[in-house]
């Protein structure tokens, strides 16, 4: 696996830019993975981060587009505002989650 | 008298109750509860809107397909009550479980979306191909459509037979070269996914088939409206894809009764154990087939292959023993690709579709991720193989757990892209 420095911290990550530890995360490196993605943070976005990691502990697994639009408090709309094209894989990422698993 | 009560008689509850009766022993009592009087086979559904005309042998008469042992209850399912361990029918009546299996699939969901279900019944350019009525209908479009552009989008994931939406556009180019039409008919894959597949092996075959077949593919796109009056679809990031004739594959849930019991995520999917398939939480109940949240297929193999596990797993349950963790997420399907061929892919959760042959290495008889005619012939033979083999629950020769043998990590080699289009059609007419 690759590695990558963010906020001055080397990280594991696969190879489309997931962390592959989400426990090696920190706000930090989330403000640089954003920065990277064109990103910058504001309380709206905070909240969806939170609402994912604390979800992925709870559930095991990161969730997907329309579980954080029905539990976060931020609907489809607002989130593709906030983390453009995918947010459920954007945000997966800034989290410092891994891909949410599309299911085939 | 103890009671194994199955909800739900599609592939994966048909089986499992005809599993169930050569195993149970006599103090056992098998009722399955659904309200469909005909069990549909699913996936001659594709076929009919290019002109199929066999509706008749995608259905049979329910009681023909449950062994005699099996119990079936004409209704539909009002809830379930876990702690006291009792299901209400609509029809007011209530039965009892000692174990219990929800197997109630996936059902179409157009009101998920604004203006896909009013313009589905409506104005006759929105149309599915996953109920018999829809995919009949579909084809007196189809027959009729001298041109334009037709759109399939999926609304999104999951859904049932993930690769279903690229097989019914390579049947639509298949179909409009044949009749001379394919120069005025664009096709375009609308899909949420970030490709044509998932999985990179066979996203690269798949993805080279689109392009070497002309059609136009649009990823990433989530959609949020279907506006009838301009025809047109809108995604959530303001993208506008404009029909002529829609084909929607629309969001996908549980059946109602999960979410009223209490036993569905936000899609009405049951949590499941991926592993050994019991409803997380629930020690007395196990899920199987579409109806699970589980990242596996929604595809009938998927069922028989989760079947064979559950058979083993209620039988160790009822012994007062753990379930073992025997599903490995094997999937196993045929892709059609028009012109009479297929491609077969089988895979897990951990191993994606890889070329090779299949199932003996070396002999095959067939080839996986590669096209070929006997693939072909081996989906239409699925037909009885489905209605004699698998329904009633006999072996198959192919293992529950996904098998290496004969597979190659070497990425398929593909032809140099051809130029689509032209030269051809031009000869079929």
């Amino acid at each position: 696996m690759p590695q990558r420095e963010y906020a001055g911290k080397t990280v594991e990550v696969d190879p489309e830019g997931f962390l592959v530890d989400r426990q090696e995360w920190t706000p930090e490196i989330g403000e640089a993975l954003a920065g990277e993605a064109g990103i910058a943070l504001t309380s709206r976005h905070w909240t969806v981060i939170h609402f994912c990691r604390e979800d992925t502990e709870k559930q095991g697994a990161p969730p997907g587009l329309r579980r954080i639009a029905k539990l976060s408090g931020v609907d489809t709309k607002e989130l593709y505002q906030l983390f453009p094209k995918g947010p459920g894989k954007l945000a997966a990422r800034i989290a410092g989650l891994s891909k949410p698993q599309g299911c085939v | 008298m103890k009671s194994l009560l199955i909800l739900g008689a599609g592939t994966g509850g048909t089986l499992l109750a005809n599993r169930m009766a050569r195993r149970l022993p006599d103090d056992w009592s098998i009722t399955i509860v659904d309200p469909e009087e005909n069990h549909l086979y699913q996936p001659g559904l594709l076929f009919l809107p290019f002109g199929a005309r066999d509706e008749a042998r995608c259905l049979r008469p329910r009681a023909r397909t449950l062994a005699r042992r099996v119990r079936w209850s004409r209704a539909a399912v009002a809830r379930v009550a876990p702690e006291r361990r009792r299901v209400s029918l609509a029809d007011g009546t209530a039965l009892e479980y000692d174990w219990l299996v929800v197997a109630s699939g996936a059902e179409l969901r157009f009101a998920e979306t604004p203006g896909l279900a009013e313009a589905h019944t409506g104005d006759g350019a929105v149309h599915d191909f996953y109920s018999l009525d829809g995919a009949r209908r579909l084809r007196a479009a189809l027959a009729r459509l001298e041109g334009g552009r037709v759109v399939l989008n999926v609304a999104e994931m999951p859904i049932k037979c993930p690769v279903a939406p690229m097989e019914f556009l390579f049947l639509a180019d298949d179909f409009f070269r044949r009749r001379g039409r394919r120069e005025r008919v664009e096709l375009t894959y609308v899909t949420p996914l970030d490709g044509a597949f998932t999985k990179p092996m066979c996203n690269r075959v798949l993805g080279y088939l689109i392009g070497a077949k002309g059609i136009r593919l649009e990823t990433e796109f989530a959609l949020a409206e279907v506006d009838a009056g301009a025809r047109q679809i809108r995604s959530f990031d303001d993208r506008v894809v404009p029909y002529d004739l829609l084909v929607s594959v629309p969001v996908h849930g549980g059946a109602p009764f999960v979410e009223a019991s209490g036993l569905g995520n936000e899609l009405g999917f049951v949590p499941t154990h991926p592993h050994t398939l019991q409803a997380k939480g629930h020690e007395r109940i196990f899920a199987l087939g579409d109806a699970t949240d589980l990242p596996s297929s929604k595809a009938g193999s998927v069922a028989h292959f989760q079947g064979e596990v559950l058979e083993d797993n209620l039988m160790r349950a009822i012994a007062g023993r753990a379930p073992e963790e025997g599903f490995d997420g094997h999937t196993n399907c045929f892709i059609e690709t028009g012109g009479g061929k297929a491609i077969l892919i089988d895979f897990n959760y951990e191993t994606e579709p890889l070329a090779g042959r299949f199932p003996w290495a070396g002999v095959g008889p067939l080839d996986l991720l590669k096209e070929s005619r006997l693939n072909h012939l081996g989906k239409l033979a699925f037909r009885w193989v489905y209605w004699n083999a698998m329904l009633p629950g006999r072996h198959l020769p192919i293992s529950t757990r996904m098998s290496m043998t004969g597979k190659t990590r070497v990425a398929p080699a593909l032809p140099a892209p051809a130029v689509p289009g032209r030269g051809d059609s031009d000869a079929a007419a």
